[in-house]
């Protein structure tokens, strides 16, 4: 059937099951291809997109239960080349190897810190503990957020 | 030229930055070509079974499935890698050897249709009787392979290591075992394949290795070299998992595509890459250590036993890896290894970070640490009498003549013990212990392997007057890309900015080897930093003589690309001179150099629930030389929460062959939360014929903290713990005294 998504701003219309993963649509219709599948069961938090400002495991949303939300996936985040803070300082510090993950926690980076400002070092590893990197062993993507909230706490 | 000054030893942004923060880098899921179909495998239950029959549900919709089985191969129906021994898929009359073995392929225009397609087939067989542990399989009441079921065995011989046991002042014996380990690249392992005219097949994929898939190609589609064309696609991680699988999925694939005439994807769901590729061998090592009153050690005797499963694959590459670190990095006038890759009916272990020097690394460190123990010396102190330097002779008679950083990184972690712990403290009523391991990792491929291998690169310059380098490893994460570029950029004396890397397709690079043995840096990186000089003095004689300014090389490069065409520079790997190998004996130069390290575990355990925590972990390793430190950190950092992982939380549960856990949800592995701050300290002892001194950092991270957690556990609980994982239930057990 038609179901009508509103992803990154923009109005789509895709003929799908309204309990397809949204995962598969956003990849598959709307040809979205930076919200990645690592496990397919909520593990891995690779397809973790927001949903009304918050984060969620894409596969585990059924595509009919996303409609009349606003989705953001990580194609939204950078404004043409010019990387939002949280992607600088992944990449400046180390925080992507492989990059699989990295979207994943692009995301849910955004969406905790808007939440959270100030979290502590501590509080930025259970934060992201909903999402699995097997190359970095999380420090340099740790670094990476907490730098960024003591640039922004710089910044306000 | 301060370009090429600043290249190295700077952490530049990574040249893969941007693409994988983005999401626009594309992995091989990300690909869809017009038409493509989707595969899957049609796997046997069975762990050992003959198979008799193949059958297609009659009441199934066949209409728009290709279906592929053994008769549909043109060339030979083998995976080729070492003994050749491993089918594409099992024909019929042809046996079973594990469960999830491939025996039959399926493509259609959904991955729902081919899912459904895969349901309706059914195997018949007649089962045979299994061999599910190493003690079975040397056991030999059922044979697998041979007369003994041993696809390999090594000896390494030094001294008399009976007469010196019984003289020693004391021995002591052990045994360890250590499980197996899922590598759990977040990416699933997955191939595009795709036939130009019927002719040419072209795959696309997630894999370290693109020449050993041209390899076991060729042979299975009996096609010219030319005609077999591999890419690797961006890739999620690899750990050794994506060196030698790559080549069924690929086969699997091609076959499918070649079969529907159309492309065909096929990519593995997690429980079914958990379920089907290879694992880290689960190991049982037997030791004994002879050692004197004053410290000295004196005599080791070592039988290590590694569970090979059911084919071959890259066990005996793996078991010489083992037994070449077994003695430790410390001088003992005699030693005895023997060591055994045995056949099981459990899918074919293989490659995984360490690649059998974590199995004979936990040993050696438990051993040296109850020798401290009992002759209540400091752990520091009795590695620092007995540890290799610089012109001491290894187990296998190599001298080491260059690079060895055995002190500086006992001292780098002693030092940083004496600053602040930066990581948590747990809380609740707990046991604390500290743990220290010392070990060693050879870069590069094991003895003549590098000299037999003759890898290869290029650096080329483009019409546009930039520079680009085309090799065969791979950029798995690790940062292979970056690293070439800033080698490179030195080697011609340019910006890194005009300096890019080739995609690593066969038809457009040349073979550097495989992207193992942590030897993309040491050896493929010398060679590219051999190729760039070489390319540079090519451009500057023919500028010098076209009377140009010879400081913009890549105008120089513009004009000759104008004038004369493309310029390039290939070079080939030799090893550095001095270096001797007797495979059939197995004495002499090991490997080129060995990267050094020693590692600090604190762990706090819960006394009620048995959980561990990490409180402290500081790992120094001896790289040579950091090309770009945050890389290098970033190897180190990973490959320590592997390592804690395997020893801790990461455990592959086997019933009959067949793994149980094959989710992530069960088959876990560590998350930020029970990540410690680690704090990786990179030490430079330069290696003389790395490139700027480098030697290789991708392994040796994963050999030592297994052993240095079980010795905190061992100082906090105060019973031995001789296996890995050392789970919550472990230690219970231990402390109930109960043997595994």
């Amino acid at each position: 059937m038609k179901l009508v998504l509103d992803v990154n701003g923009q109005r789509h219309e895709v003929d799908a099951s309204p309990m397809a993963r949204l995962l598969d649509v956003l990849r598959e219709q709307v040809r979205l291809t930076g919200t990645k599948e690592g496990c397919g069961e909520g593990e891995c938090g690779a397809c973790s997109v927001l949903i009304d400002g918050r984060p969620v495991n894409s596969c585990l949303v059924a595509a009919g239960q996303a409609q009349g939300c606003q989705i953001r996936t990580v194609e939204d985040l950078a404004q043409g080349d010019a990387l939002t803070d949280i992607q600088h300082a992944l990449v400046e510090l180390g925080g992507t190897q492989c990059g699989i993950c990295t979207p994943g926690i692009a995301v849910t980076a955004t969406a905790v810190l808007e939440e959270e400002p100030a979290p502590s070092r501590e509080r930025i590893r259970a934060l992201l503990a909903g999402n699995l990197c097997r190359c970095t062993g999380y420090q340099r993507i740790v670094d990476a957020i907490e730098r960024v909230v003591e640039e922004r706490r710089a910044r306000s | 030229m301060s370009h090429a000054a600043s290249a190295v030893g700077s952490s530049l942004p990574r040249v893969d930055g941007a693409a994988k923060v983005t999401g626009a880098a594309l992995y091989v899921d990300d690909l869809s070509p017009p038409g493509v179909l989707y595969g899957r495998t049609v796997r046997s239950p069975y762990p050992h079974a003959t198979l008799k029959g193949i059958t297609r549900d009659p009441s199934f919709d066949w209409e728009g499935v290709t279906v592929v089985t053994a008769e549909d191969v043109p060339g030979e129906n083998v995976i080729a890698l070492i003994l050749d021994d491993q089918p594409a898929l099992v024909p019929i009359g042809g046996t079973i050897r594990h469960p999830t073995e491939a025996v039959a392929l399926v493509c259609a225009e959904t991955k729902e249709r081919a899912e459904a397609a895969r349901r309706a087939i059914t195997l018949e067989v007649e089962e045979l009787p299994g061999v599910f542990s190493i003690e079975d399989s040397l056991a030999g009441e059922t044979l697998l392979h041979g007369d003994d079921n041993v696809f390999k065995r090594y000896e390494i011989h030094q001294g008399d290591v009976e007469q010196a046991l019984a003289e020693c002042d004391h021995v002591i014996e052990g045994v360890y075992t250590t499980g197996a380990q899922e590598q759990m690249y977040i990416e699933p392992q997955g191939m595009l394949a795709e036939w130009h005219d019927a002719e040419t097949c072209q795959i696309t994929g997630s894999l370290q290795c693109p020449y050993y898939v041209h390899k076991a190609l060729v042979r299975l589609l009996g096609l010219p070299a030319e005609q077999v064309i591999i890419t690797q696609a961006v890739t999620g991680g690899g750990f050794g998992g994506k060196e030698e699988y790559p080549s069924m999925i690929a086969a699997h694939a091609a076959l499918l595509a070649r079969r529907a005439g159309r492309p065909v994807k096929l990519v593995y769901e997690r429980d079914e890459d958990v379920a089907a590729t290879t694992k880290r061998h689960p190991a049982r090592t037997k030791h004994r250590l002879g050692f004197n009153r004053d410290g000295a050690l004196v005599a080791a005797d070592v039988d290590v036993v590694i569970d090979g499963g059911a084919y071959a694959t890259l066990s005996q590459v793996v078991l010489s890896r083992a037994v070449l670190h077994a003695a430790g990095p410390y001088r003992i006038p005699h030693v005895r290894i023997v060591g055994r890759a045995v056949a099981t009916n459990h899918p074919p272990h293989g490659a995984y970070r360490g690649f059998g020097a974590p199995q004979t690394t936990f040993p050696y460190e438990r051993q040296v640490q109850k020798a401290c123990a009992l002759l209540g010396r400091d752990p520091f102190e009795l590695r620092r009498q007995n540890m290799f330097v610089l012109g001491d002779t290894t187990a296998t008679g190599q001298t080491l003549k260059d690079s060895v950083g055995s002190a500086e990184v006992l001292d780098a972690v002693e030092a940083r013990l004496k600053l602040p712990a930066p990581g948590r403290t747990a809380t609740g009523e707990v046991k604390r212990g500290r743990g220290l391991a010392f070990f060693f990792h050879g870069s590069g491929f094991t003895g003549s392997g590098e000299a037999h291998l003759k890898g290869r690169a290029t650096v080329a310059a483009t019409p546009e007057g930039r520079f680009e380098v085309r090799s065969s490893s791979t950029d798995i994460g690790q940062g292979a890309t970056t690293i070439f570029v800033q080698i490179a950029a030195s080697g011609l004396g340019v910006d890194p900015a005009q300096v890019s890397v080739a995609v690593p397709s066969t038809d457009n690079v040349p073979d550097s080897g495989p992207t193992v043995a942590s030897r993309t840096c040491m050896v493929v990186g010398h060679v590219v930093e051999s190729a760039a000089r070489k390319l540079r003095k090519q451009l500057e004689a023919w500028g010098q003589a076209q009377g140009l300014d010879l400081s913009d090389l890549g105008a120089v490069a513009r004009a000759h690309h104008a004038q004369v065409g493309e310029a390039a520079a290939t070079s080939v790997y030799a090893p550095p001179p001095g270096i001797v190998w007797d495979d059939q004996t197995y004495r002499g130069d090991a490997y080129p150099c060995y990267g050094w390290a020693a590692c600090v575990v604190d762990v706090a355990v819960d006394v009620d629930t048995y959980e561990v925590t990490v409180e402290r972990c500081i790992h120094a390793i001896d790289v040579g030389k950091a090309i770009h430190p945050t890389i290098v950190e970033g190897q180190i950092e990973g490959g320590t929460l592997q390592a804690l992982g395997w020893a801790l939380w990461e455990s592959v549960a086997y019933e009959r062959g067949r793994v149980l856990n094959t989710r992530m949800t069960n088959c876990i592995i560590p998350t930020s939360i029970e990540a410690p701050e680690i704090e990786a300290l990179i030490v430079e002892v330069p290696y003389p014929h790395g490139p700027h001194g480098a030697k290789g950092v991708g392994e040796i991270p994963m050999d030592g903290p297994a052993a240095a957690v079980a010795n905190a556990l061992e100082a906090a609980l105060g019973v031995p713990l001789d296996e890995v994982p050392l789970l919550p239930e472990t230690l219970e057990r231990a402390l109930r005294g109960e043997a595994s």
